[in-house]
């Protein structure tokens, strides 16, 4: 960690610079703040200057809360780890001693740790101690990992912010917003986007409808709008879908099939859409604004800032947005020698675009969400009739991808018996009791065998 | 499958799926909005994957209809049509 470099920019400082932010707001879906007060404002009841070099995890129950926590601490910490709101409060002290960490800021109320514990207020208050940069923060992000505990990434604002034009305040009438959580990669995008251009943003809540969330994007007058293709398919379905009257609308993080981007097409014709490919570890690489899916070779050869080639099948990424590195020890570099990423997804020509085809990992993408089958296998393997198992994608129009398990019974069964069905019963309740509802198998197919390479491993197929 | 069936199997599979996800089903009547039926994304997700293995169609996949289905009633026309 880097310390002692005063005048760094930090995300207080870039607010500060774009001048006059007034009529600027960040609306949760119960309590909104002025862009203005949380410039001038503390949500940590003016004692943000005890965090200063400390590495701090934010666990807050409210993306508003954690938004005016990051403007804070940025600059000030030598390091934040951003904890997006389903992490399971059993992951919190791992997520601590990988991060180093000395302070928590949560409001969650199960929030069991042996760290200073501080809970942000609801409000701002007036902040009277020095907020210029200190320290070029390491923000951490985390993502999941094989084994289910969550691997931290490591970026610091100049890498989340490399796709963001600085300094350049947005035309007045632009409200950004997001179905996605701030704290996640792709919302984070959004929330920096939003704050470095000094724009609106209305957030979502995982506490409220569809048909809710797209009604206050609508009151609140939202031009530009971001989310998954699940996300899209959602609102999609949803009769207030029509609340809302889009200029902009982007799609990242899974996927975009042709079959969805028809369909905003003729939903929103006003809107300029495009789908984006970014990830956690490799940033935001491209966006494709030809309404079409998949990508122009040209892309991957001609896209500035960001140089992509595509080797042993995955695409490759090097750029000043790329993740420096993973906290977590027993993880494999998270750059190639030469400061490639790479993404593990597979990329196929078919006539003159390359499409996305799966993960040469196996990792299924079920609605943005990452699924490591070996985290499935190993739950589906503790059920004592179970010899091995394979967990795979199916393709599914709603969510992208389901996980489905192939699995090879120590003594088969006959086909078809009620021994059968009671196994597969039980495998799944195992799987409900150990595992989030996204990443249980929607089926349980019975095999007589699984190929296993050479090495011992099972064969995955990527598609 | 005949189509005429398909609204037997379709709200069959809506119950089954809001049992097993333990969501709790609002009364399955043809103007119920999808998204006030209390299944989330991923219980479609599932429902769209069973309906597709046991009635053999998947529309939102092959069909060139340029709007997603916002009711009951929608979602079981999708289907017929789908079928026909």
């Amino acid at each position: 960690m880097k310390t002692q470099q005063p005048n760094q920019i930090s995300l207080w400082n870039a607010l500060t610079a774009l001048g006059d932010l007034s009529g600027r707001s960040m609306w949760g879906a119960s309590a909104c703040f002025g862009v203005p007060d949380m410039v001038a404002g503390s949500v940590l009841g003016g004692r943000g200057s005890e965090f200063y070099g400390r590495s701090v995890l934010v666990a807050t129950t409210e993306q508003l809360t954690a938004i005016a926590a990051l403007i804070e601490l940025d600059g000030l910490a030598s390091r934040i780890v951003l904890c997006p709101p389903d992490l399971p409060v059993e992951h919190l002290s791992f997520v601590a001693q990988i991060a180093a960490a000395d302070a928590i800021i949560s409001d969650r109320l199960e929030t069991e740790s042996d760290l200073p514990l501080f809970v942000p207020s609801g409000g701002l208050v007036p902040c009277v101690h020095d907020r210029s940069a200190q320290h070029q923060t390491e923000w951490v992000l985390l993502t999941s990992g094989t084994t289910g505990n969550p691997k931290l990434v490591v970026h610091t604002l100049a890498s989340l912010t490399g796709a963001i034009e600085p300094g350049k305040l947005a035309a007045p009438g632009i409200t950004w917003s997001t179905f996605y959580d701030i704290r996640r990669y792709g919302g984070l995008q959004i929330f920096l986007r939003a704050a470095l251009t000094g724009t609106s943003l209305v957030l979502s809540s995982a506490h409220e409808s569809t048909a809710q969330f797209l009604a206050r994007a609508g009151a609140h007058g939202v031009t530009h709008i971001s989310g998954t293709p699940s996300h899209w398919r959602r609102a999609l379905m949803s009769p207030s879908a029509h609340r809302m009257a889009p200029d902009y609308i982007r799609l990242s993080g899974e996927i975009a099939d042709q079959a969805l981007l028809d369909q905003l097409r003729a939903f929103y014709p006003q809107a300029r859409i495009s789908h984006a490919f970014a990830s956690t570890e490799a940033g935001v690489a491209f966006d494709i604004k030809d309404v079409l899916s998949g990508l122009h070779p040209d892309v991957i050869n001609h896209t500035p800032g960001v140089e992509m080639k595509i080797k042993q099948g995955t695409l490759r990424i090097r750029s000043d947005r790329t993740a420096s590195r993973y906290l977590n020890h027993e993880c494999r570099p998270l750059k190639d020698k030469d400061g490639f990423v790479d993404t593990g997804d597979v990329l196929e020509l078919r006539g003159d675009r390359y499409y996305f085809v799966g993960r040469r990992d196996g990792v299924i993408n079920v609605g943005g969400l990452k699924v490591h089958p070996e985290e499935v296998e190993e739950v589906i393997n503790r059920h004592p009739h179970v010899r091995m198992s394979l967990v795979r994608t199916r393709k599914n129009p709603i969510m992208g991808s389901l996980v489905i398990a192939d699995v090879v019974l120590e003594a088969p069964q006959q086909s078809g018996s009620s021994d059968d069905h009671t196994i597969q019963r039980d495998i799944l309740t195992l799987c409900r009791e150990s595992l989030s509802a996204h990443k249980v198998p929607v089926s349980i197919n019975f095999v007589p065998t699984l190929a296993v390479a050479e090495t011992g491993k099972l064969i995955r197929r990527h598609a | 499958m005949i189509a005429s069936n398909f609204r037997d199997e379709i709200t069959t599979q809506f119950r089954l799926v809001a049992r097993e996800q333990d969501k709790r089903l609002a009364p399955l009547t043809d103007d119920l909005p999808l998204l006030d039926s209390g299944l989330d994304s991923l219980c479609f997700a599932i429902l769209v994957t069973r309906l597709e293995d046991s009635l053999g169609v998947d529309p939102f996949t092959t069909s060139e209809d340029a709007s997603f289905p916002v009711t009951l009633g929608d979602f079981i026309n999708f289907y017929e049509n789908a079928a026909t």
